[in-house]
C-alpha cells in the first residue's frame, strides 16, 4: 500500500511498499512495461511525433514553473534555455547523488520510477540538443545503480535511447555513473569532476556548466526529481503542473520526512501544502511527544523551532520568509527529547568529514566549528565560544568555492540562534539541558515497521 | 598484483560508456571492481588500475583516497557501515551501531579477530526514512535495522 | 579594451584579463597564494578576495574576469574582512615555527600575516600535524606547513607534464604527496620549491645553511644547455649558496631545470683546483702562477718550434665563455695552429666549410611556442633541453602538432602527434622519407639523392610502420602555416649530422619552414662566433684525437667524458707529451695525463658571455671571487698570450674581448644561418648491434657531474644496457641481468688499447629499436666503449 498520495501519475503512482520493503528484489512496477502502462513515454512519443520544437519544449517547462528539486530551486526551463544552441557537443547530467542528510526521495524515484528519469532526460536532451547523458548515482545505492542500468537496457531495446530514437532521427546515449561515497559530488561541478574521473572537488563558477561543463562542453545538470517531473509537464501541459502547486512554486513535490514521526517516508504533496498536513501524513509525532524543531530542507537548511514551522506552508517562499530554505524538501523532525547541542555536533561532524578540502575557509573552518561544538557538548565549552562559532560561520559563508561552506555554517548559526539557551546551559553546567535518559528514550530504535500500521 | 581478466572486462565495459579520449572517467568504476576482486585497494592494485587506464598513479590515488567507500586498508569479509547521521540517529542509528559494537566486540574502524567483520561509521546514505540503515560490503543496503534485524543479518553473513 | 576601476584608479585592460592581473597593471598588489600566472586557476586559497561593485559576496580576484565598467575595491571593509578571515583560517593549523623555517624571509604567508593576520589566536584546539614526505635529494618537506594551494601539484601536471605530486584525501586530511612515497624525478622538480608560497617544500641542499636575508643576490646566466637561462645566484662569504631563476619570458620564463638550479654544488666540490700545479718527475707540485704559466708557454713554444704548431691541438668546452673561446682561438692561431674546436661530441664534420653562417636555433626561443607544426629530429629532448621541451609541451596542449623522429622512445611528456623510432643508422633514411613524402604532397620533384629511399630503394626507414608514420608526419607538416624543424643533440652528434642538416634544409625550403639546431651547450653558437673552430687547414675535434697531437690545450674540457669517443680521447691525452689543462677542477683522469693544471674560474667567478642557441648575447659578472688562486680563464689566456709574445693580448676586461670580437655589444650575434651548400646526402646501411648513446642530463658537463645532490637523483643512475624484449631474448638475458658489452670495430689505432669492454646491467626498454642497445656516454663506466655511435658486441655476462 502506498505511503504517499499519488498526485503525479508519472511520479509516484506506481510506488508500492510492503512490510519487507527493503528487499528490492520484491519490487514490481518499475519496469518499462509498467511505466508505459502508467502513461510513461507518451510525452516523448508526442514530442517526437508532433515534431515539437526544442524551444517549445523549453517554453512548456518554463510555463510549469518547475524549480530545480536538488536544493537551489532554480527554474528548470530557464536553466535549459542557457544552453548554447550552436555547440556541437553537449551533455545532460542527472544528479542522483542524494547525500544531504534527511533527503531520500531520489532513491525511491530510482527504485520505483527509473523510466521517469530516463524519459525526462531524453526530453531534456532533445530540448537542449545534447547527444549524451549521464546519471550520477549516489555510492551507497549500488543496487539502484544496477537497476538503472537494467532500465537503460530496456529503454535501449525499445529504441527509446540510442541512435534514431523511435525513428525520429534523434540520437541520445545515456549511461549511469556510480558514485562511491562523497557528499560533495552532489554539488554539480564536483559531480562533473567526478564523472571525469577525478576527485569531486567543485569548480569555481563562472563559467557555469551551461557553458563549460562535462569535458569542458555545455552541460545541463538537474536533480533526479526534476527530470522525473518533466514527462508529466510535457504530457499534461505546463499549466496543469503549475496549477498542482501555487504561483512561483509549480507542481507537486516529494517530501522526505525523517526523524521523530510515526511514519517516516516520502510524501508527494502539492507545493504550498501546510506543514501540519505533512506532519499528519507522516503519522504525527512519535509517541505523542512534543515537536521541538524541524530542519525543513535537508541538513544544510537553517533549523526552525516548532512554532515557526507549524505556521509555514511547504513552498520556497513561505520557508524562506520563515528564515530557512526549502532546499531538497527533506524534513527532519525533532521532538523535545533532542539535545540541540548534540544534534548540531553530529551535523558539524558531517560537514567536516565531507568538506572536499580544496578551499581554505571550508577546509579549515568546518574542522574548527566541529571542534568547538564538540568541546561544548563534552562540557569543555567556554563563554566566548558562542561568539566564536558565529564569527567562524560568518567567515566561512560566501567565501568558499561552493555552497558547502554555507551549508556547514547555516546550521551552526541557526541552532545557536534559536536554541542559544541550550548552548549556554551546556557551557555553564557542563551538561545537557535535556536530561540524558530523556534523550535516550527519544532516539531509540524506531522503524516504520515498528509503527505497526503498514498504512 | 595484476587484475583478473574478468575484472578487466568489466572495466572495459565502463570505459565504453565515455568518449574515446576520456578513459579516465572509468577510474571510479575500475577501482570498485578492483576492490571487489582484491578485497581492498593496495598500492599495487591502484598502480595496476593506473596502468590499465593510462593514468598517472597519483591521479588514481587521489580518487581512491577521496571517496569514502574505497578501502585503502584490508577489511573483514563483511564490511558493515552504519549511518549515524542526525536523521538516522533520531531513529536509532547510533543504537544500532552500539548494538553491533557490543555483539561483535569491536569499535568503529576495527575488524573482528577472525577477520570476518569490519565496522564503519557511515555518513548519510540517502535512506533516512528507512533508519537505521547499514551497508553490507558497500553494495547491499539493509534498512530498518532494529536488533532483531541485525541478528538476522549477522546470521546470514557466513 | 575594457574600462576598469580599482581602488579609484581607472584603467583600460584587455578582454579576458583577470582582476588580479588588472590590479597588477594598475600597480596594486592583491594578496594571493594559489594563483600563479603560469598555472591553471584553482581559486582555492581565497586570499585574493576583493569587493566587486554590485556583487553581494567578495570575489576571488584570481578567478574573476574583468567586465566592462567593473569597479573593484581591494581595501574596502568587505574585502579586508574577507582577507583577514582567510588569513586566520590559514594560520590556525599552521605551525609557528618561522624561526627555524627555511622559507623565513621569503614566505608569502609570513609576509601577508603581518598585514592581514591578527595577533590574538582564537584557535585553541590542537593543531593538525602532517607527516613529512621523502621526495628525493632535491626537495625537502615540512608538510605541516602546507596550505594546500596545490601549486606544486598543478606544476607537476601542467608544466613538468607528469603528475608526480597530488593532493590525496579530503577535507583537512588533504595532503600533498607522491604516490607510494616515490621521489619526484622530473628534471624540472626544483621549481616546486619556488612555487611553494610557504616553507612546506624547500631546497634540500640549501636546507638550514643560511637565512635568505643574509644572502647577496647577483644576476648570472646558466652555463649548461644552449638556452642560457637567467639566474639569480645567492652568495654568502664568497660562496654560492643557492641558485634561483631570474624571470625572463624570452628565455626560461620563471623556471629552471634541476641541473641549472643545483649544479652550483659542483662549485664547492672537493675536486676544485685552487692552485696551479705542475707535474715533475711524475709528481704533482703546487707552484706559483708564473711558474705554471712559464711551463705551459714553454711547452707550447717548444713543440711549435721543434715539431710545428700543427702538433698542438686545443679542445675547448662548449660551456666555456665566449671570451675564453675567443682568446683561446686567438692564442692557437697566434702560435700557428688551426687545431681548435669546441664541438667535442660531434663526429661528422662534412659541413665544415660548406656552411653559410653560424648554425643556430633557426628562430627565437619564444617563436617555438608559436609554431603550429614541429618536427623534432634526433633529440633526447626532455633531458637535453628541459625548458624547450616544456615550451613544446605547452604548445602541444594548445594544438601544435609535435612530431618526433629519433632512435629512442623516451616519454617526452608531450602530447605527440606522431613519432617514428629507428636505429641510428636508419635515422637519415627515415628523415629522408619525410622529406620525400612532403615533396610528393607538394607535387615537387624529389632530390635524386633520395631515390634510394622508400619503396624499392635500398635505404630503409626501419620498418613499414615508420614509412607510414613518415607520411603522417609529412601530412602534418604540409598542413601547417608556421612550421619548425629542430635538430637535437643526437642529430648533431650523429655520424651523418651533415646529411641530417642538408635534409632539414631541403625540407624547410619545401615547407617554407624554419629549421635549426637545439644548442647542446651554453656556447654552442658562441663557439662559432668566437672562432673556436678550425679553418680549412686545421683539424677538428675528432681529427685531433684520431691523429693524436703532441700537445693539447684543454679549456674546461674533460675529453674522456666530453668527447664523441671517450676512449679515443683518453688515449690521445695519454700519449701526448704535454697536456695543459685550464680547468676549475682536477679530475683523476687529468691528474694522470696532464702535466700542468691551471686553476681557472667557473662561470660564477668570472665575467663573461654566453651566446645562447637563438644567438642572444648574454654577458654576466662574477658572483663571487675566484676560489683559492683560481683566475678567470680569459686572464690566464691573456697572460699566456703575452708570455708567448703574441699580438693583441692587451685586454683589460672580458668586455673588451667581447666587444672586440663582436664589434660592440649586440643583442643578437649576426651571421646566423643554418644552410649548407654541397653536402652529399648519404644514407648508410645498418650494421651490427648499434649503440644509442645519450648524454645523461646530470653527467653532461663538469659542474653537474660534481653536484652531490644531482648525483643522488634518479636522473643520475649509472648507465645500463637498455634494449627491447626481442634483444633481451636474443641474448638470453632478463632485465636486471648483466651483459658484457664490447667496443665495436671502428677504433682508431691509437685508441685500440683503451677500447675494451664494460659489464653493465641489462634493462628492458621497449622504446629501443630492434638490434640496438642504449648505453649512455659521458660516464666513467662506459668510456671504454668508445664512440657514441656505431656497432658494439653484446653478450650475456
Ligand atoms: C554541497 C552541495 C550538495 C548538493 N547535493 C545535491 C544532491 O545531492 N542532489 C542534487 O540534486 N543537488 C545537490 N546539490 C545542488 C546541485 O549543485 C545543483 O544545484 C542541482 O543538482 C541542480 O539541479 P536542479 O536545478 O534540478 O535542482 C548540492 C549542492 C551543494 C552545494
Ligand atoms: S566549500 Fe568546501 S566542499 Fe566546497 S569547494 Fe570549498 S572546500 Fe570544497
Ligand atoms: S589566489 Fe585567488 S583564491 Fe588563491
Amino acid at each position: 500500500m502506498a505511503l504517499l498520495q499519488s498526485i503525479n501519475p508519472l511520479l509516484s503512482a506506481g510506488w508500492q511498499r510492503d512490510a519487507h520493503e527493503w528487499r528490492l528484489e520484491n519490487d514490481t512496477g518499475w519496469h518499462l512495461k509498467d511505466y508505459e502502462a502508467r502513461g510513461g513515454y507518451q510525452s516523448l512519443r508526442k514530442i517526437l511525433a508532433a515534431k515539437m520544437s526544442p524551444d517549445d519544449v523549453i517554453a512548456e517547462v518554463k510555463k510549469s514553473v518547475l524549480r530545480g528539486r536538488g536544493g537551489a530551486g532554480f527554474p528548470t526551463g530557464l536553466k535549459w534555455s542557457f544552453m548554447p544552441k550552436a555547440a556541437p557537443e553537449k551533455y545532460i547530467v542527472c544528479n542522483t547523488d542524494e547525500g544531504e542528510p534527511g533527503t531520500f526521495k531520489d532513491r525511491d524515484i530510482q527504485r520505483f520510477d527509473p523510466h521517469a528519469v530516463i524519459e525526462g532526460m531524453i526530453i531534456a536532451a532533445y530540448a537542449v540538443g545534447a547527444g549524451r547523458g549521464y546519471n550520477y548515482i549516489h555510492g551507497e545505492i549500488y543496487e539502484l545503480y544496477q537497476r538503472f542500468e537494467q532500465a537503460l537496457d530496456e529503454a535501449r531495446a525499445a529504441g527509446l535511447i540510442g541512435q534514431n530514437i523511435l525513428g525520429s532521427g534523434l540520437n541520445f546515449e545515456l549511461f549511469a555513473h556510480q558514485g562511491w561515497g562523497a557528499y560533495i559530488c552532489g554539488e554539480e561541478t564536483g559531480l562533473l569532476e567526478s564523472i571525469e574521473g577525478k576527485k569531486g572537488q567543485p569548480r569555481y563558477k563562472p563559467p557555469f556548466p551551461a557553458n563549460v561543463g562535462l569535458y569542458g562542453k555545455p552541460t545541463t545538470i538537474n536533480n533526479t526529481e526534476t527530470f522525473a517531473s518533466i514527462p508529466y509537464i510535457l504530457r499534461d501541459g505546463g499549466d496543469a503542473f503549475l496549477n498542482l502547486g501555487k504561483p512561483n512554486n509549480g507542481g507537486t513535490k516529494l517530501f522526505s520526512v525523517s526523524g521523530h514521526v510515526n511514519r517516516p517516508g516520502n510524501f508527494e504533496v502539492p507545493m504550498g501544502t501546510p506543514f501540519p498536513k505533512l506532519l499528519e501524513m507522516a503519522g504525527g509525532m512519535r509517541g505523542g511527544r512534543k515537536l521541538k524543531a524541524v530542519i525543513p530542507g535537508g541538513s544544510s537548511a537553517p533549523v526552525l523551532p516548532a512554532d515557526i514551522i507549524m505556521d509555514c506552508t511547504l513552498d520556497y517562499d513561505s520557508i524562506a520568509k520563515a528564515g530557512s530554505m526549502f532546499g531538497s524538501g527533506a524534513v527532519i523532525v525533532m521532538d523535545e527529547t533532542v539535545c540541540m547541542v548534540q544534534a548540531l555536533e553530529r551535523l558539524s561532524w558531517f560537514y567536516y568529514e565531507e568538506s572536499c578540502g580544496q578551499c581554505t575557509p571550508c577546509r579549515e573552518g568546518t574542522g574548527w566549528l566541529y571542534k568547538v561544538i564538540h568541546r561544548i557538548e563534552h562540557g569543555l565549552g567556554r563563554p566566548e565560544d558562542l561568539d566564536l562559532l558565529s564569527d567562524v560561520s560568518t567567515n566561512i559563508m560566501g567565501r568558499t568555492i561552493c555552497a558547502l561552506g554555507d551549508a556547514a555554517a547555516l546550521p551552526v548559526l541557526s541552532f545557536t540562534k534559536h536554541f542559544r539557551s541550550e548552548f549556554e546551559y551546556h557551557i555553564e553546567h557542563k551538561k545537557c539541558l535535556v536530561p540524558r535518559d530523556v534523550q535516550k528514550a527519544g532516539s531509540t530504535f524506531h522503524t516504520r515497521l515498528m509503527a505497526g500500521t503498514a498504512c | 598484483m595484476m587484475l583478473s581478466e574478468a575484472t578487466l572486462k568489466k572495466i572495459d565495459r565502463e570505459v565504453a560508456k565515455y568518449p574515446a579520449d576520456q578513459k579516465q572517467s572509468a577510474v571510479m568504476a575500475a577501482l570498485i571492481f578492483a576492490q571487489d576482486e582484491k578485497g581492498w585497494l593496495a598500492h599495487e592494485t591502484i598502480a595496476s588500475v593506473a596502468q590499465y587506464l593510462d593514468m598517472p598513479e597519483m591521479a588514481v590515488f587521489e580518487v581512491a583516497s577521496f571517496y569514502n567507500m574505497y578501502d585503502l586498508h584490508p577489511v573483514g569479509k563483511y564490511k558493515l557501515t552504519v549511518c549515524t547521521n542526525l536523521p538516522c540517529a533520531l531513529s536509532g542509528g547510533v543504537h544500532a551501531a552500539d548494538y553491533l559494537k557490543k555483539k561483535l566486540g569491536i569499535d568503529f574502524n576495527e575488524t573482528t579477530p577472525d577477520g570476518k567483520f569490519t565496522l564503519k561509521e557511515g555518513e548519510c546514505m540517502g535512506a533516512c526514512g528507512d533508519a537505521p540503515v547499514m551497508l553490507v560490503n558497500n553494495k547491499h543496503m539493509r534498512c530498518f535495522m532494529a536488533p532483531e534485524e541485525i541478528d538476522l543479518l549477522l546470521e546470514e553473513c557466513k | 579594451m575594457l574600462d576598469f576601476e580599482i581602488d579609484g584608479k581607472a584603467l583600460q585592460v584587455q578582454d579576458g584579463t583577470l582582476v588580479i592581473e588588472a590590479a597588477h597593471q594598475a600597480g596594486i598588489y592583491i594578496p594571493h597564494f594559489c594563483y600563479h600566472k603560469k598555472l591553471s586557476i584553482a581559486a582555492n586559497c581565497r586570499m585574493c578576495l576583493v569587493q566587486v561593485e554590485k556583487a553581494p559576496k567578495p570575489m576571488p580576484a584570481c578567478a574573476t574576469v574583468v567586465t566592462n565598467g567593473m569597479k573593484v575595491f581591494t581595501h574596502s571593509d568587505l574585502a579586508v574582512k574577507a582577507q583577514k578571515s582567510v588569513m586566520e583560517f590559514l594560520l590556525i593549523n599552521h605551525p609557528l615555527d618561522c624561526p627555524i623555517c627555511d622559507q623565513g624571509g621569503e614566505c608569502q604567508l609570513q609576509d601577508l600575516a603581518v598585514g592581514y593576520g591578527s595577533s590574538a589566536a582564537r584557535f585553541q584546539e590542537e593543531k593538525r600535524v602532517v607527516a613529512d614526505k621523502n621526495l628525493g635529494a632535491l626537495i625537502s618537506t615540512d608538510m605541516t606547513r602546507c596550505i594546500n594551494c596545490t601549486r606544486c601539484v598543478r606544476f607537476t601536471q601542467e608544466i613538468a607534464g607528469l603528475m608526480e605530486l597530488g593532493q590525496a584525501f579530503r577535507g583537512d586530511r588533504a595532503e600533498v604527496m607522491s604516490f607510494m612515497e616515490k621521489t619526484v624525478d622530473s628534471e624540472l622538480s626544483g621549481n616546486v620549491i619556488d612555487l611553494c608560497p610557504v616553507g612546506a617544500l624547500t631546497s634540500k641542499p640549501f636546507r638550514y645553511s643560511a637565512r635568505t636575508w643574509e644572502l647577496a643576490r647577483r644576476k648570472s646566466v646558466s652555463p649548461h644547455d644552449g638556452l642560457g637561462s637567467n639566474l639569480i645566484v645567492q652568495t654568502q662569504h664568497n660562496r654560492v649558496m643557492r641558485v634561483l631563476p631570474l624571470e625572463n619570458e624570452q628565455i626560461n620564463e620563471c623556471w629552471l631545470s634541476d641541473k641549472e638550479r643545483f649544479s652550483y654544488q659542483g662549485l664547492n666540490s672537493a675536486e676544485r683546483l685552487t692552485k696551479p700545479m705542475v707535474k715533475q718527475g711524475g709528481q704533482w707540485q703546487e707552484v706559483d702562477w708564473n711558474v705554471a704559466l712559464d711551463y705551459a708557454a714553454h711547452a707550447l713554444r717548444d713543440v711549435a718550434k721543434n715539431h710545428g704548431a700543427a702538433n698542438i691541438g686545443a679542445l675547448l668546452s662548449p660551456h666555456a665563455t665566449f671570451e675564453e673561446m675567443a682568446l683561446a682561438a686567438q692564442l692557437m692561431r697566434g702560435i700557428g695552429s688551426e687545431n681548435i674546436d669546441f664541438r667535442l661530441r660531434q663526429s661528422d664534420f662534412r659541413a665544415d666549410g660548406k656552411r653559410q653562417g653560424t648554425p643556430w636555433l633557426g628562430m627565437k626561443v619564444t617563436e617555438i611556442s608559436a609554431l603550429d607544426r614541429v618536427l623534432v629530429v634526433g633529440s633526447f629532448l626532455r633531458k637535453d633541453h628541459p625548458l624547450i621541451a616544456q615550451r613544446l609541451r605547452q604548445a602541444a596542449k594548445k594544438g601544435t602538432q609535435v612530431s618526433v623522429i629519433h632512435s629512442a622512445d623516451d616519454d617526452l611528456l608531450i602530447k605527440l602527434f606522431a613519432q617514428a623510432i629507428a636505429a641510428p643508422s636508419q635515422l637519415p633514411a627515415l628523415f629522408a622519407e619525410v622529406l620525400k613524402a612532403v615533396a610528393e604532397l607538394k607535387g615537387v620533384a624529389t632530390d635524386p639523392a633520395l631515390a634510394k629511399v622508400g619503396a624499392g630503394g635500398t635505404a630503409s626507414a626501419g620498418s613499414a610502420a615508420n614509412t607510414e608514420t613518415a607520411m603522417k608526419i609529412a601530412a602534418s607538416l604540409v598542413s601547417g602555416s608556421n612550421v619548425g624543424i629542430l635538430l637535437g643533440n643526437f642529430a648533431q652528434q650523429h655520424p651523418q649530422a651533415a646529411t641530417l642538416n642538408a635534409l632539414a634544409q631541403q625540407l624547410a625550403v619545401l615547407l617554407g619552414a624554419k629549421f635549426g639546431f637545439l644548442g647542446e651547450a651554453a656556447n654552442s653558437v658562441g663557439g662559432f662566433v668566437a672562432g673556436a673552430v678550425p679553418s680549412a687547414t686545421g683539424m677538428n675535434a675528432a681529427a685531433m684525437l684520431a691523429a693524436p697531437r703532441k700537445v693539447y690545450l684543454l679549456l674546461g674540457a674533460e675529453p674522456e667524458l666530453d668527447c664523441a669517443d671517450g676512449a679515443c680521447a683518453l688515449a690521445a691525452m695519454q700519449q701526448a707529451s704535454s697536456v695543459i689543462v685550464l680547468s676549475p677542477f682536477k679530475s683523476p683522469a687529468a691528474l694522470e695525463y696532464a702535466d700542468v693544471l691551471l686553476p681557472v674560474s667557473p662561470f660564477s667567478e668570472t665575467s663573461g658571455t654566453f651566446v645562447n642557441t637563438e644567438g642572444r648575447v648574454q654577458s654576466f659578472y662574477a658572483v663571487t671571487k675566484p676560489r683559492g688562486e683560481a683566475r678567470p680563464a680569459w686572464k690566464v689566456l691573456r697572460v699566456l698570450g703575452n708570455l708567448l709574445e703574441l699580438d693583441g693580448f692587451n685586454y683589460d676586461s672580458s668586455e673588451q674581448v667581447r666587444d672586440a670580437v663582436l664589434g660592440g655589444r649586440p643583442e643578437f650575434v649576426s651571421g646566423l644561418d643554418n644552410s649548407v651548400a654541397g653536402v652529399a646526402i648519404e644514407l648508410p646501411a645498418a650494421a651490427g648491434v648499434e649503440r644509442i648513446a645519450d648524454v645523461p642530463i646530470h653527467f653532461a658537463d663538469v659542474l653537474a657531474r660534481r653536484s652531490p645532490a644531482l648525483q643522488a637523483t634518479a636522473n643520475a643512475v649509472a648507465p645500463t644496457a637498455r634494449m627491447n624484449a626481442a634483444m633481451l631474448t636474443k641474448l638470453g638475458v632478463t632485465s636486471g641481468g648483466s651483459v658484457k658489452v664490447g667496443a665495436g670495430g671502428t677504433a682508431s689505432a691509437g685508441s685500440a688499447a683503451l677500447m675494451g669492454t664494460a659489464t653493465l646491467f641489462a634493462e628492458l626498454d621497449s622504446g629501443i629499436p630492434d638490434g640496438c642497445v642504449r648505453i649512455a656516454a659521458a660516464h666513467v663506466n662506459t668510456i671504454a666503449l668508445g664512440p657514441m655511435f656505431g656497432s658494439l658486441t653484446v653478450e650475456r655476462g
